[in-house]
């Protein structure tokens, strides 16, 4: 029973042209090339998408749910990075 | 197409796309992993489609597949095998499924009554062959014991691979050519696998002929039978 | 991610000296974005208890899958039109993916696929009682689409809004693939019941063999349900056995009538104040025989999925070896 556990591997698919690839899902396969055969097979058989990116899980590096604060909020307060933060006299066009 | 439909010839091409979707269906539950289970339906699925337009063209698809008798089908003998092991499953997979993409491929590019089927098939088919490279690859330079299943496959298999390069009434493809061009591509995959291309005849020896003549294996008649029980057994019925 | 294996110990919290004021600090979050219908994540601490809950029902989701390939795929050699037997493939091989979907929704809680299947292939973890019952005629494959996936899909709606987020995920992408197959049961027995009497009957063969054991899919009643309540603090569970299967027998009855069959239920009646059918006790004498191992098919399905596994090793060994050989993202860095 040694070395028949495939290693897992993360699955994006691009569903139409013009998107971003975004995470479908995962599944096991020997190596790359199988991989992004059976995630063809596995999370494209009714039309999902036009391209697929397969990554081995464990190339993956994500940022710990407990930096959630340092992470994410300090993004909170800055509001001029959002065009609403704007003030721009009626009738102005184009802006 | 309504005019010159060659009967012959829907009716070859049509037959080993149905008994081998048969065959690949008969591996639902018994895959050696679940991803295999998805890409194993994957290519019958193809396969039956492809069978449905193929014996349309001729007839009711239905009374075509399920009231004729064994010798009265013109599948080669090649998919009529039954799947053994996955190595020889995956060798009939090769050794078919590049047939048919070179013989599909000339197809599409002419203007004959197959050229629309064989535009899209050619690209259903060519998933199939490289399916097939991709395992007889992993199979033949994997383990000792897989390399072993993998050559008595190619061997057990090879006596049956002649009969697609015959002529086939209706079919305007050069044969010998078709044959040389299989011997290449399947030649260098075998390489590729650490294998080599079988040396004994590519045909039995029976001069009656072979699955394009009527004239089937064994276990084919069991699948029939299988296969046609239910749906004789209610005559008229429709489902 | 699914590559959980870390996870449970990435509690790298915010420090506030004491260990266990920190995890009650996070127990605090938990059950706040938990009442707030948040999404629990792979990477959010969570209680064990409800990582090994859900580990448990998950897995035993895809399981019910894989082995709830086999009843159906006893039909697919036999398929009476090409037309059915293309659905029948079809959706055989929508069973496969719905395990995989699943077994990595488990897998993101830190159990890997082979230790799953290895339970399963052990007895212990169980799947769908259901798929212990055997399919005797072509009947039967409309009997399972209407029922069996009818029954699933009621209890599988109310799941993708499951607490935690990949399984809900895998849930919505699972009951929009499975919305075929139900219609396609339905219509297979349809065409039968208007058929021959010969199709006829069968059709009601297979609806009187299937209905009690699809009643019995939500479980035991509310009172004997031993993990109901918890789950359903925990929102993995919206509803209760018994609501659920009040539900069910609410549609399929019109349903029924529709189809030109009965259900073998005498007391089924429409009770007017309630506004709900009023059913038949179930006999659950039966539900716990077979699902101590002693229904028609429970040795027959288990066997079969050993022997697929076993028989598989040296292919999937063979996999391994050509990928260690040949790349350098193969299965050496498992």
């Amino acid at each position: 029973m040694t070395n028949t556990d495939w290693p897992l591997w993360e699955v994006f698919v691009r569903s139409r042209r013009g998107l971003s690839h975004t995470h479908a899902g995962s599944l096991h396969a020997p190596d790359a090339e199988f991989a992004l055969r059976n995630a063809r097979d596995l999370y494209t058989r009714r039309g999902e998408g036009v391209s697929i990116w397969v990554v081995p899980s464990s190339a993956i590096t994500a940022s710990s749910p407990d930096e959630k604060d340092p992470f994410f909020e300090p993004a909170a307060d800055k509001p001029y990075r959002h065009p609403t933060f704007y003030e721009i006299p009626e009738g102005v066009k184009h802006l | 197409m309504t005019t010159t439909v060659p009967t012959t010839a829907a009716l070859a091409l049509g037959d080993d796309a149905l008994v081998l979707s048969h065959r690949l269906g008969e591996w639902a539950g018994h895959a050696p992993v679940l991803e295999e289970e998805v890409a194993l339906a994957n290519i019958a699925l193809d396969l039956l489609g492809q069978a449905r337009v193929l014996l349309s063209l001729v007839g009711d698809e239905d009374e075509l597949a399920y009231l004729r008798e064994e010798r009265a089908f013109r599948n080669v003998q090649l998919v009529e095998q039954p799947n053994g092991d996955f190595a020889h499953t995956i060798a009939r997979q090769l050794y078919f499924s590049t047939y048919q993409h070179l013989l599909y491929d000339r197809l599409a590019t002419g203007d004959g009554p197959f050229a629309p089927l064989a535009a899209k098939a050619v690209k259903e088919v060519a998933y199939h062959r490289d399916h097939a490279e991709q395992w007889t690859l992993r199979l033949g330079d994997g383990t000792d014991e897989s390399h072993e299943r993998m050559r008595r496959a190619c061997e057990a298999l090879w006596r049956f691979t002649g009969e697609m390069f015959q002529p086939v009434q209706g079919l305007d493809v050069d044969g010998e050519q078709l044959r040389s061009a299989w011997l290449e591509s399947v030649g260098e995959v075998l390489r590729r696998a650490t294998l080599t291309l079988p040396e004994g005849p590519q045909s039995g020896a029976w001069s009656a002929g072979a699955g394009r003549q009527g004239l089937h294996t064994e276990p084919f008649g069991r699948m029939l039978a299988e296969m046609q029980h239910l749906h004789r057994s209610h005559p008229g019925a429709s489902w | 991610m699914a590559t959980a294996a870390a996870q449970k110990t990435d509690h790298t919290a915010p420090y506030d000296g004491d260990g266990t004021a920190a995890t009650a600090g996070y127990e605090r979050a938990f059950d706040a974005a938990v009442a707030a219908d948040e999404r629990i994540e792979p990477r959010d601490w969570m209680p064990d208890a409800y990582r090994a809950t859900l580990v448990r029902q998950i897995a035993q989701h895809a399981h019910s899958e894989i082995i709830g390939m086999q009843p159906e795929a006893n039909w697919i050699t036999r398929a009476p039109s090409l037309r059915r037997k293309a659905i029948l493939m079809a959706k055989v091989q929508d069973e496969a993916g719905h395990g995989l979907y699943l077994y990595s929704a488990a897998e993101t809680l830190g159990t890997g696929r082979d230790e799953l299947l290895d339970k399963l292939h052990s007895g212990r973890q169980k799947y769908s009682s259901i798929f212990n019952y055997p399919t005797l005629t072509w009947a039967d494959v409309g009997a399972i689409g209407w029922l069996v996936d009818g029954a699933a899909i009621t209890n599988q709606v109310p799941l993708c809004r499951c607490s935690y987020g990949p399984y809900a995920r895998a849930m919505v992408r699972i009951c929009k693939e499975e919305s075929f197959h139900q219609r396609q049961g339905y219509e297979l027995l349809l065409a039968l019941s208007r058929g021959t009497p010969e199709q006829h009957a069968m059709a009601q063969d297979a609806v009187d063999r299937w209905w009690w054991p699809s009643l019995m899919m939500f479980g035991p009643p509310d009172d004997e349900s031993q993990h109901s309540a918890q789950s359903m603090a925990w929102k993995i569970k919206r509803h209760s056995n018994d609501e659920l299967r009040q539900r069910f027998v609410d549609i399929c009855v019109p349903q029924a009538e529709s189809l030109g069959l009965t259900l073998p239920d005498p007391d089924l009646k429409w009770n007017e104040e309630q506004g709900h059918y009023d059913f038949g006790a179930i006999d659950w004498t039966e539900f716990w025989e077979v699902l101590k191992g002693n229904g028609p098919c429970n040795e027959q399905r288990i066997t079969q999925r050993r022997r697929a596994h076993e028989e598989g090793a040296w292919v999937r060994e063979a996999a391994a070896a050509y990928a260690a050989k040949h790349s350098e993202t193969g299965a050496t860095r498992a």
